[in-house]
């Protein structure tokens, strides 16, 4: 009679996973038994279903369903290839209109999911009137309300048109957008040049001063980048991302070092193509005097890396995550173009002097498509100094945030890897369903808006993609392939 | 006039031996009657509730939330009780030396060790079943010692496990001892040929002590939980330990250790151990009169079944506490009342106690009582008692006497100080996860006491392969003028002889 796995297991001795109190690790590793450490939490779940649908889809060789879940793990493994192999490129610099496919007449494209003005919070309407100003579709921000109201504005997110913006996003027809191209896939996204810090329309800004400094980017800005940009032949932007996760960015709060080290790729060529002295020296000062530069150039980077990565079958990866200031929502690579959303939360962060929570908005922008690339909140250990600005703490924080996002993502990106871990790579694409089984909620950095429109940020912290986005996905998902 | 205050921090989680340190912290603040900090599930709603710790916050809290209650004199002191409790929980104590890193789930804990073969589980209750599934699931063997799992859940846990070929080990299994480790609260002994089989944790701990202790090994030590021959459980587990001891080579003899099995169940596992070719010794804590296979022998106290593994009588055979309790009352300085107070750490122990007792024909109470043993109310009666303070009703918000035996000090002062105390019969027990030094830390509670006291008997539960070290708990005891047997049952019968002086 062949011995029982029960006999095996004393002839073998105990190897073991301990879930629960650490001391009983502690003692077997006295031993030299070997173990690990399971640092469990209660689960999050809120929906019946999901724990069933979880079990149904758990890793398991014996049941019925087993097929299933090797085709959604190839599945995932082929999202996360995809995404280590783009190659982003900063290609150019355009207007909105020539660029965005199809982009209709009189129409506004905000960050985060769908919404309808009524709906809108306050930073989010007084950035659309700024941008329906800056259009001349009115003359007033006043008209501009009305319009809006009317209905005879569209809105629509950026994500229909493979572009994000940060904070509202406003991205309009006469606005310059960065085009990165990723030249594995040949695919294309976009995203708004950054306006600067201080009173813009990303935070509501919409007065006289963020209006002319939009039309001196429209005129000036944008197309001198462009030029410099296709004399260079382009920017490969993921090997700048590297130097930058090495030298202290997360690429969502932190852009210092790639700022930087974009300046520095472009600066020859813009003295190039600048012509004036006064337009260049203009320019440098621009973009040297805002750290946070390089963001919208890694949103537009982050989008084109993960668009591949949308649409597998079978594949349970989040592939967009945005916030409009009321919801957030998610999008996942198998179950198409649907939104999965939730309220918005409130970051938990520092905020500036003289603010408080009372005077923050609900968490708003696309700019957390960073986080589903394995940058920002996930890269947090590149970046301790964010860590404090977020109000977490230590660097050791910093490390524990990058190590709780491995737990829910599929794997690393080889390419990106954090010098405080000893070169691991960042922790890239968000499986729905490890996030719904650990209960674990992916975290993102993020700038927190003043309430009222354009008072500009108040703060900054950390914020979590609500739980709930992910078991809509889950059921969505489970229907789709039949799993329910 | 008493204040009941809840504070709740969102969203924060802590393993609850850890939270019970802090409670117990908060606990001894000025102005505060009670405290507990609990994650907010219904569960511990409800414990909260009888407690008369929750208050309107607590109630709205989830299992997701920590919820942190005190009881106070004083509003202001007791908001300061609060406050405290919060500080603390920002550093929290290691309870671990931080070395590894720790995985986040069972799936990423696989990763780090491919060839992991069981899964110790100690979560929650409510959350215990379906981590133990999921740990099935990927072929992983079971030692579950969370408690408060349903017989229900337990049976189809069981099942599972069984059409997977895998040992499922509990709910509220405290001890096991594979391939000479040690797993949660077991001792360290010598490898040997002595197999046992156990639905109850103390029961294991002091029988493979005992063996230990008297030159005998263990080779095995399988913990089934203590419902295992229950007749809803239906010995699932016993029947597959019998068969892995079985197929082990080195396995020679096997003790089994049982409370009262079911009748359909106990033919069950008697017809399996009459097919085996090895010894037994039966150990139904209480029960004598039963018909055992011919390979076997029926014992009805855990001393008695590490006797008869070890080939006959072995354990304190120069131990007489006849003449031992007649030199211990001459000395006795106080006044004589006649009962006997037990009072146990070790749920198995305090049974094995009750039997001794009894067969002495004593009346004895109990919370947690052998057949023919009454049930105690309060915590005294005049009459005998053993209590088993490792029972449900001492332990919410509590920790368990073993982790901490300063629970055990207000029963004690007690107990010492009531004129109806005879003698105080005690167990300690040591090994891994038990309390780092129980001895030392009764001896301080008896230094603090300032009446004559009544004598103490105790055992020590526990190897000199220990953390605390056998012997040098033994000593401390004796330095404090604790009388100490060389197992429980023997104190247990020097505690009915003193009883029988004293009433003399």
């Amino acid at each position: 009679m062949p011995p029982t796995l029960s006999g095996q297991l004393l002839r073998d001795g105990p190897k073991v996973v301990n879930i629960g109190l650490s001391g009983f690790a502690r003692d077997l590793r006295r031993q030299r038994v070997p173990v690990v450490q399971v640092d469990w939490k209660p689960p999050l779940i809120t929906d019946s279903r999901t724990a069933e649908i979880l079990e149904t889809l758990s890793p398991n060789q014996e049941t019925e369903k087993g097929a299933m879940v090797r085709s959604i793990e190839a599945a995932n493994a082929e999202a996360l290839d995809r995404i280590c192999a783009g190659d982003p490129v900063l290609v150019d610099v355009q207007p909105a209109a020539a660029v965005l496919a199809g982009f209709p007449d009189r129409t506004v494209l905000h960050a985060g999911p769908p919404i309808t003005w009524d709906r809108m919070c306050g930073p989010m309407r007084s950035a659309v009137a700024g941008a329906i100003v800056f259009e001349g579709w009115a003359n007033t921000l006043r008209d501009a309300e009305g319009l809006a109201e009317s209905g005879k504005i569209e809105f629509q997110p950026n994500h229909h048109f493979d572009a994000v913006g940060p904070m509202t996003g406003m991205t309009t027809p006469q606005m310059q957008v960065l085009v990165v191209e990723n030249r594995e896939f040949g695919n294309r996204a976009y995203c708004t040049v950054n306006e600067g810090l201080g009173n813009v329309m990303r935070f509501g800004g919409n007065d006289a001063e963020v209006v002319a400094r939009l039309e001196w980017i429209a005129a000036e800005v944008g197309p001198a980048l462009g030029a410099a940009i296709r004399h260079r032949g382009g920017i490969p932007l993921k090997g700048l991302i590297a130097r930058g996760l090495s030298m202290g960015d997360e690429m969502h709060m932190r852009n210092a070092a790639c700022t930087s080290l974009f300046i520095r790729e472009l600066a020859p060529a813009l003295a190039e193509t600048a012509g004036s002295g006064e337009l260049l020296a203009s320019l440098l000062e621009f973009m040297g005097g805002n750290d946070m530069f390089f963001l919208n150039i890694a949103m537009a980077m982050a989008k084109a890396t993960i668009m591949p990565a949308h649409g597998i079958e079978n594949c349970t990866i989040v592939t967009t995550m945005a916030r409009n200031g009321t919801d957030f929502g998610i999008r996942v690579s198998g179950t198409g173009d649907q939104w999965f959303t939730a309220p918005a939360a409130m970051a938990q962060g520092l905020y500036f002097a003289g603010f408080s929570e009372d005077d923050g908005n609900p968490d708003i922008g696309d700019s957390c498509i960073v986080e589903t690339v394995g940058l920002g909140g996930f890269a947090m250990a590149a970046s301790p100094a964010v860590v404090g600005f977020v109000g977490a703490g230590s660097a050791a924080d910093a490390i524990g945030y990058t190590r709780s996002m491995a737990e829910i993502t599929v794997g690393q990106n080889p390419e990106w890897t954090l010098p405080s871990l000893d070169y691991t790579g960042v922790p890239t694409a968000i499986d729905v369903l490890k996030v719904l089984e650990m209960g674990i909620e992916p975290v993102i950095n993020t700038a927190i808006a003043h309430r009222e429109p354009g008072r500009g940020q108040v703060g900054a912290g950390v914020v979590r993609a609500p739980f709930s986005c992910f078991e809509q996905a889950l059921a969505r998902f489970a229907e789709s392939v039949g799993a329910i | 006039m008493s204040v009941t205050l809840n504070r709740v921090r969102r969203a924060f989680y802590m393993d609850s031996v850890a939270l019970m340190q802090l409670s117990q912290a908060i606990g001894r603040l000025p102005g505060v009657t009670s405290a507990a900090l609990m994650i907010g599930s219904d569960n511990n709603k409800a414990l909260l509730g009888d407690a008369g710790l929750l208050a309107e916050e607590g109630a709205a809290a989830t299992a997701n939330d920590l919820i942190i209650a005190v009881t106070s004199t004083d509003e202001v002191l007791g908001k300061d009780a609060l406050s405290r409790a919060e500080s603390l929980l920002e550093r929290p104590v290691s309870n671990d030396n931080g070395a590894t890193p720790h995985a986040g789930s069972l799936g990423s804990a696989l990763a780090r060790l491919e060839d992991a073969n069981i899964a110790l589980i100690s979560v929650p209750g409510e959350f215990a079943a379906a981590e133990a599934r999921k740990a099935l699931r990927r072929g992983l063997h079971v030692m579950l010692f969370s408690d408060n799992v349903s017989v229900a859940q337990e049976r189809a846990l069981k099942e599972d496990a069984r059409t997977r070929g895998l040992l499922l080990m509990g709910p509220d299994c405290g001890t096991a001892l594979i391939g000479g480790v040690p797993l949660a609260f077991s001792n360290v002994v010598p490898g040997g040929n002595i197999g046992i089989i156990s639905a109850s944790g103390t029961g294991l701990q002091e029988v493979s002590s005992l063996i230990a202790r008297h030159g005998g090994g263990i080779s095995h030590g399988i913990g089934v939980g203590g419902r295992d021959l229950n007749e809803e459980v239906g010995g699932i587990t016993t029947l597959m330990a019998l068969q892995a001891l079985e197929e082990d080579p080195a396995t020679e003899h096997i003790i089994v250790i049982s409370k009262p099995p079911g009748s359909a169940v106990a033919a069950m596992v008697l017809d399996r151990i009459g097919a085996s070719t090895k010894e037994f010794t039966v150990c139904l804590v209480g029960l004598d009169r039963i018909d055992v296979p011919k390979n076997a022998k029926a014992v009805p106290t855990l001393k008695a079944a590490a006797d008869a593994a070890l080939g006959g009588h072995a354990i304190g055979t120069d131990f007489d506490a006849a003449s031992l309790a007649q030199k211990i009352c001459m000395e006795r300085r106080s006044a004589a009342g006649p009962w006997i107070r037990g009072l146990y750490s070790g749920g198995t122990l305090c049974a094995e106690a009750q039997i001794v007792m009894r067969s002495a024909g004593l009346d004895v109470a109990s919370n947690a009582p052998v057949p023919g043993a009454r049930t105690l109310a309060g915590s005294h009666a005049d009459m005998h008692t053993a209590i088993d303070l490792g029972a449900d009703e001492y332990t919410v918000a509590r920790p368990h006497p073993m982790i901490d035996p300063s629970v055990r000090h207000d029963e004690l002062m007690a107990a010492a100080g009531h004129p109806g105390t005879a003698v105080i019969l005690l167990d300690l027990v040591i090994g891994y996860g038990a309390h780092e030094d129980p001895a030392g830390e009764l001896a301080s509670t008896l230094d603090g006491l300032e009446l004559p006291l009544p004598p103490i008997v105790a055992s020590v539960c526990g190897t000199r392969g220990d953390p605390q070290g056998y012997e040098s708990q033994v000593a401390k005891l004796r330095a404090a003028g604790i009388h100490v047997a060389p197992s429980n049952a023997q104190a247990a019968e020097l505690a009915v002889e003193i009883a029988r002086h004293a009433s003399l």
